[in-house]
């Protein structure tokens, strides 16, 4: 690459965007089906069913404690992918670059990316990118999808989620959204908390073989635990009640949310995984959880019953009992 | 609008009254304009970025241990209770009846 | 620190003072807490449904927030409207519907709304930016608006030119008393605000006792500390006596914060203010000094905002009061949610409105 800079031009079809991509994107990423640059890759699959995910990613900062970006990108797409009990297997990239980004930035982006699709034994085979003229863009944003071989008579949905179920969470909340805020403009302070972006493949495939009837999966991100049970507890016409005092949280991440006004029920997860599975697999899914990657912390935090459909509660240290209600909009912090 | 929060001053105040406070392990810089006199190692109230008060642990401590000792009954209270009770009814049921 | 945080939520200390409230509030009482920082801890913690039947707790005007009035949230909108301007407002502010926008509108329309921690932080923006001249919106109480009159002392130290604050500061007894005169108003004790108290100790609030025997509490904000509070209320009712009493020895001292209340009557002066749902309180607005004049955005960024539009069906002036239950109010649920806040008490997250919204199953189906 003779520029430093990603330029308009990177963008355009000609030579430099060749450059780009054969010396950047394909010298990083480095997967065989990239280096033969055609339009399409052609990949093996397994028997069975596919599963298939996309989302896009923007963050600001870029780079955060505890990951990045791409980072996010990678495990993001291959935790959704995850969630329905496929094992995931291939991943496309686009990117929408802004002019004037450091090529460095880029480069050291997509290192992220590489090492987590590694860890999470997904190859990245076919991408795409586009240039946006500075000042139309963060930086950088990425739309990633994913595929997985799904095996036969696997069949989780946020619907299946029965009265007497148990529900897990595979570590602390709140971490990445607490690493991402005390970065902002006006906000700042220090912590050593750290993103938990993580991919949990590993972690969904050891439940689902300890815990054969397991209801569904779901990585708890925007909106927090408190989205993703109320999610559920709507697909399935059930009620579901978390105990507050089982909830693993870091105290740094507590520290925060009092700071800010922030309820760490609606802090976002990039690494955490909810369980939902019948009592009496239980304990064999917790184990199996907190032998897995990323799962150590792992805790039964809740319990689903038949009534009043829809609703998620929580019950309090003191034994009272309030609902979990989802974030409205954004999260703001508050001195009230 | 009153949220205020107990956080421990981590060093002396400097010049300009800023000093690095610890919130459950969350380092933050305020302001202790309106509590001078807190120093290194105080917990103050923060609202807003300021110090507005030194938290008087010593009347927390003895608040605390107030109520603790009001409303608890333990499990020996509880047993020390039944027995008095059982010991007025055996007393009652012993009254010889004129 | 361990027993600053956590002593204070002890679940074993609680359900004591829970058995004692018990069986110390025989009589039917209507407690009044009057912050919003009350209303958030006792919806939070689920304190609602520990208290027995013969205790009625209600909201009061105690969400600053929420007793903004439409002509004020219009006058900050107006203001950053106007081009070069950078108004930097507490978080709690953004989603408040004026009489026609709200700021977090007005920053999707591509003005620069930018939300910070503390008022500091504002001037560090005007440092960083010397081009802009930012606007901090103070909003609050005594417990805030001490901060804005030292960050206005700041700004003055640090001579910065493109720097001003516009006060929608409120001062809280004199709507206590405005409150206890309204017919319609019926409390039989006050749970009183723990940190607008840190700052003016416990002299403002003697007439509330002396003059209209009502007890009165200052209380803190942890569950422990709410139901202290209500403790020490009912034990006052249930003798027969009328005071002004401290539940939150730990924060608030009887005569304040000296240091804080002299930084505040340097910087700003009484003025008649505006509440929401009650209407003009005289002297209970606080207006910066002539003195301080070139801090003031009301002189610095000059507008004429546009006449103020009453929010129709909105009952918030009622709820504020105390006079209506939120989930009494035609528009609960119906049309105003936090999702589509029609009024403010929808919309602040300390409001009671969401404060029932978010975690009660009241009014709903």
């Amino acid at each position: 690459m003779r520029s430093d800079r990603i330029l308009l031009a990177h963008g355009s079809g000609g030579t430099m965007m060749k450059e780009l991509i054969e010396e950047v994107f394909v010298a990083e990423f480095g997967d065989e089906s990239l280096k033969r640059m055609d339009d399409a890759a052609a990949l093996d699959l397994p028997a069975g069913r596919l599963a298939f995910s996309t989302d896009t990613y923007v963050v600001s900062p870029l780079v955060f404690p505890g990951g990045d970006i791409g980072r996010l990108a990678v495990c993001g797409t291959v935790n959704d992918v995850a969630t329905s009990g496929a094992r995931p297997l291939y991943l496309s990239v686009g990117f929408i670059l802004e002019e004037g980004l450091p090529v460095e930035d880029l480069r050291s982006i997509l290192v992220s990316m590489r090492e987590a699709a590694a860890e999470a034994g997904v190859r990245i085979v076919t991408g795409d990118t586009k240039v946006v003229e500075r000042g139309h863009g963060d930086g950088v944003y990425i739309n990633t999808a994913g595929v997985g071989a799904l095996p036969e008579g696997v069949d989780l949905s946020g619907s299946h989620c029965r009265p007497g179920d148990v529900v897990l969470l595979s570590g602390t909340l709140g971490d990445h959204g607490i690493a991402v805020i005390s970065t902002r403009e006006g906000l700042s302070f220090s912590t050593d908390i750290r993103s938990d972006a993580a991919p949990l493949n590993h972690l969904v495939a050891a439940v689902l073989a300890a815990a054969p009837d397991v209801r569904c999966f779901r990585d708890p991100t925007r909106g927090g635990l408190a989205s993703t049970l109320n999610e559920l507890a709507s697909a399935s016409g059930v009620s579901i009640t978390v105990e507050e005092r089982d909830v693993p949280v870091h105290d740094q991440v507590r520290g925060a949310c009092e700071m800010l006004g922030y309820d760490v029920f609606q802090v976002a997860n990039e690494g955490k995984m909810v369980a939902v599975v019948p009592a009496g697999q239980a304990e064999a899914a917790l184990a199996a959880m907190r032998d897995a990657p990323y799962g150590q912390d792992a805790a039964i935090v809740g319990a689903v019953a038949e009534s009043p459909a829809g609703k998620v509660y929580v019950r309090t240290a003191f034994g009272a009992t309030r609902i979990m209600d989802m974030l409205v909009g954004e999260q703001l912090p508050r001195i009230c | 609008m009153c949220l205020a929060i107990p956080a421990q001053l981590v060093s002396e105040p400097n010049e300009i009254q800023m000093v690095e406070v610890d919130i459950l392990g969350v380092r933050r810089h305020i302001s202790t304009m309106m509590a001078p006199a807190a120093k290194k190692g105080d917990h103050v109230l923060v609202h807003a970025g300021f110090a507005i008060q030194i938290v008087d642990e010593e009347f927390a401590a003895e608040s605390l241990q107030m109520l603790r000792q009001m409303g608890i009954k333990t499990a020996e209270d509880l047993e020390a209770e039944a027995a008095e009770l059982e010991a007025a009814e055996d007393a009652a049921d012993e009254v010889p009846t004129p | 620190m361990s027993d600053l945080s956590s002593g204070f939520r002890d679940p074993e200390i609680a359900r004591g003072l829970v058995d004692a409230i018990r069986e110390t509030a025989q009589s039917p009482c209507t407690l009044m807490e009057v912050c919003g920082t009350h209303t958030m801890a006792i919806a939070k913690h689920g304190l609602r449904g520990l208290m027995p039947d013969t205790i009625t707790l209600l909201s009061g005007p105690g969400c600053p927030v929420c007793v903004t009035a439409n002509a004020d949230i219009d006058l900050a909108i107006e203001i950053a409207r106007q081009p070069g301007v950078v108004l930097a407002t507490f978080g709690d502010m953004m989603k408040v519907p004026g009489s026609y926008s709200s700021l977090s509108a007005e920053k999707a329309d591509g003005r620069d709304v930018r939300v910070v921690y503390s008022p500091l932080d504002s001037l560090s923006i005007a440092e960083r930016e010397p081009e802009k001249h930012v606007v901090f919106l103070g909003v609050g109480f005594e417990t805030t608006s001490p901060n804005v009159a030292l960050t206005i002392r700041e700004a003055a130290r640090r001579a910065l030119p493109n720097w001003s604050a516009l006060s929608l500061h409120k001062t809280v007894p004199g709507a206590l008393r405005a409150l206890v005169n309204d017919p319609e108003v019926r409390v039989t004790g006050f749970i009183l605000p723990g940190h607008v108290s840190t700052i003016i100790g416990l002299e403002p609030y003697r007439f509330l006792a002396e003059e209209y025997g009502i007890p009165s509490v200052i209380t803190g904000f942890e569950p422990v500390d709410v139901l202290q509070g209500v403790w020490m209320l009912s034990q006052q009712l249930a003798e027969g006596r009328a005071e002004v009493e401290i539940a939150y020895g730990r924060g608030v001292s009887a005569e304040g914060n000296p240091t804080a209340v002299a930084a505040m009557e340097e910087a700003f002066a009484p003025v008649d203010a505006e509440w929401r749902g009650i209407g003009v309180i005289p002297g209970t607005g606080l207006a910066l000094r002539p003195e301080f004049a070139r801090y003031d955005a009301r002189a610095r960024v000059p507008v004429t905002p546009p006449a103020p539009r009453e929010i129709k069906g909105c009952q918030c002036g009622d709820v504020l009061r105390g006079v209506l239950l939120p989930f009494h109010c035609r528009l609960f649920g119906r049309g105003c949610t936090p999702e589509h806040p029609v009024g403010p008490c929808m919309v602040s997250s300390e409001g009671s409105c969401a404060a029932y919204y978010r975690y009660t199953d009241y009014g709903k189906d």
